[in-house]
């Protein structure tokens, strides 16, 4: 198998799919002229044209908005945020019109729209630009939610995400964009709901997804090595989580650890471990554990920055004092 | 411009010299991998906020943007203070908590740059209406480019300003260019300033590189704003001399584009040839003013660099009260 980077992988699978359907096209800021700040858009404009590939004005609320009403207008959007932060501005438009339409009213449309998020902590971009905010779009029902950790899922996912004729958040960490990785040959998917078993293991289950899980891999080698076999989670979607997956690994190994980037605080880690105490609380036997960033946003300078980033040491200590 | 004092003139031409060195010592420090983050230029854009905070008080406001050292050394912030900022140190305006990006120094009412693009206009409003509202006199001014004048703040924000008649002045820094993306591009109209006539305001165009020019037009929207006279429309047409940020690559314009403006639009040099062709200041004062800044700046860099980064425990510190 070939190695491509993330990056790549995320312009083949807009290539295959530009290809594949007249009606998916791309806006954003930045994206034509210069090919997305991390390259990932790059050629695409003189592949497809500048009808296709567009160029916006800085204008989030009415670029997720049009993409909500050409969605319902027969297209594929997608439409790339810049920075995950500024999913902010365009607020109303994520959650009261392209998560709710399909609801509301009463199943008459699909909502075939892709909204690509860079997010996560890079070169001390500093509180507006460094944030992960997924767990936001885990309490809105109607949106889908994906995170790949590694090219052939970030490939993997945004095809299926674009075939999906409902909404889906597409969150890919800046941290991410440069990593090498095997991406298969060709049409290929990953399925949307559905987790991947990175590594297998007895002593505990560690769930994680996005660049975090890449920490955790290098973590299980580590455990490894200390006598200490972890079952590995990448957990791909965030919205719906796969709780058979998870649920499975946990009757193996009665042990719970989650791991992410976001501030631990109403992150994706609780409402797994909840999902766990809730029904799978016979089989446990440790409290679960949860690794995520302080309660602060994400501060300038370095010296600061690298204490709210868990570290590869951060779960080995932690997993070896769950199994202690 | 004759009643113009040299005090005014003086105050152009010292904050002028110290944005472009500052900028170019950040310049060359970032290039130097000794600043972290994110870096935004404003050189060649000197004449805007100069003359605009010319006729500002400490107790007047602004709110900035990603570009924002300029505005800030213009309303009175100190280059030591700034320096450390940027290069994430505890001596810094906000402890290294924010970077280039977010630099503030509520004490002479600059209330921030904003790393979100529109992120200023309704901050600006509100000051203006907490002024309105303790019937102080003081003015709001909000400063943005080209790029931001799209986003749906601008309208939310222009708009309760112009109907409640608050004592706010929106200064747009049309410099031609959104990081990769030229300003025709985006808008179908040539001057944003026309979009004015929707608000009920005036809309007034100037010449951003002049800096006399930009004081005048400023006047007139601060005396009007401070008097009860609402909200006014600045647009400074202007160009940005440098990328986007440090590091930019600029494969979207010619090195020639930029280089003409430079040689011919320089608003420092602009200044100096007005300034001396009408007698407002003569060469050697304009030397002294070169050295004493020149002394500031490299204090500033030492201070900055001899500064301590924040301690771990400094990591909760502000964020309540
Ligand atoms: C809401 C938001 N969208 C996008 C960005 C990314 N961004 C940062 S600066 C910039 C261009 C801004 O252009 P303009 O307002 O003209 O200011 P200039 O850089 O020319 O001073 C963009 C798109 C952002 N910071 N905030």
């Amino acid at each position: 198998m070939r190695e491509i980077s993330f990056s790549e992988a995320t312009l083949e699978a807009m290539k295959e799919e530009m290809e594949r359907d007249e009606k998916v096209f791309i806006m954003g800021e930045d994206i034509a002229r210069q090919g997305g700040i991390f390259g990932q858009f790059r050629g695409l404009p003189q592949l497809f044209g500048t009808e296709r590939v567009r160029d916006t004005p800085i204008t989030e609320t009415a670029i997720v908005g049009a993409g909500v009403g050409a969605a319902m207008a027969g297209m594929r959007p997608v439409v790339d945020m810049h920075f995950a932060d500024f999913l902010g501005v365009a607020m109303d438009e994520v959650f009261n019109q392209m998560a709710k339409i399909r609801y509301m009213f009463g199943g008459q449309t699909t909502m075939p729209l892709v909204l690509r998020a860079p997010d996560g902590i890079a070169r001390s971009a500093a509180a507006q630009h460094s944030q992960s905010i997924e767990a936001w779009f885990l309490h809105v029902p109607g949106l889908k939610v994906v995170i790949p950790s590694n090219p052939a899922d970030a490939k993997g996912l945004l095809k299926s995400a674009i075939r999906d004729d409902n909404p889906v958040i597409y969150f890919e960490h800046k941290g991410l964009f440069p990593m090498k990785g095997k991406v298969p040959d060709g049409e290929h998917f990953v399925p949307i709901g559905k987790a991947d078993v990175a590594k297998e293991g007895t002593d505990l289950t560690i769930v994680s997804y996005s660049l975090m899980m890449n920490r955790v891999k290098e973590a299980g080698k580590i455990l490894e090595d200390k006598g200490i076999k972890a079952e590995l989670i990448d957990l791909r979607t965030i919205s719906p989580i796969d709780k058979e997956t998870i649920f499975e690994s946990l009757a193996k190994t009665k042990k719970l650890m989650v791991v992410h980037e976001a501030v631990k605080i109403g992150g994706v880690g609780a409402e797994i471990a909840a999902m766990a105490a809730e029904e799978m609380l016979d089989y446990l036997d440790a409290p679960i554990k949860r690794l995520g960033a302080p309660f602060v946003p994400v501060p300038f300078s370095p010296a600061l920055e690298k204490l709210v980033k868990i570290q590869t040491d951060d779960i080995v200590q932690a997993a070896e004092e769950l199994c202690r | 411009m004759d009643k113009l004092n040299s005090k005014v003139v003086k105050y152009f031409y010292t904050t002028m010299i110290r944005i472009r060195k500052f900028e170019e010592t950040i310049n060359e420090y970032f290039l130097k991998g000794e600043i972290p983050g994110f870096v935004h230029l404003y050189i060649g854009e000197e004449a805007i906020g100069t003359g605009v905070c010319a006729n500002l008080r400490d107790t007047d406001f602004i709110t900035s943007t990603h570009r924002g050292h300029g505005h800030t050394i213009a309303k009175g912030a100190k280059v030591k203070y700034m320096m450390a900022e940027i290069f994430g140190k505890r001596t810094g305006y906000c402890k290294g908590k924010g970077g280039s990006m977010h630099i503030a120094d509520f004490s002479v009412g600059m209330l921030g740059a904003n790393g979100v693009v529109g992120g200023g206009y309704t901050l600006a409003t509100g000051a203006a209406l907490a002024s309105k509202l303790q019937n102080k006199d003081n003015v709001s001014v909000c400063f943005f480019s080209d790029g931001a004048s799209n986003r749906g703040t601008f309208h939310e924000a222009i708009n309760m300003a112009a109907a409640w008649k608050l004592p706010a002045i929106f200064v747009c820094e049309n410099n031609q260019w959104a990081s990769t993306t030229p300003y025709r591009t985006t808008t179908a109209i040539e001057n944003i300033a026309d979009r004015a006539i929707g608000y009920g305001i005036p809309g007034v165009i100037v010449d951003g590189n002049d800096v006399f020019e930009v004081y005048k037009e400023a006047e007139k929207a601060v005396d009007r704003a401070r008097s009860g006279g609402g909200p006014t429309l600045i647009e400074a047409k202007t160009y940005r001399i440098k990328g986007h940020f440090v590091g930019d690559p600029e494969m979207y314009r010619t090195k020639e584009e930029v280089k003409k403006v430079m040689e011919e639009n320089d608003p420092i040099a602009r200044f100096k040839e007005k300034a001396t062709e009408k007698g407002l200041m003569t060469e050697k004062e304009m030397q002294e003013i070169d050295k004493k800044i020149e002394k500031e700046i490299n204090e500033a860099l030492k201070f900055a660099s001899e500064s301590p980064s924040p301690e771990p425990e400094e990591l909760y510190q502000d964020l309540y009260v």
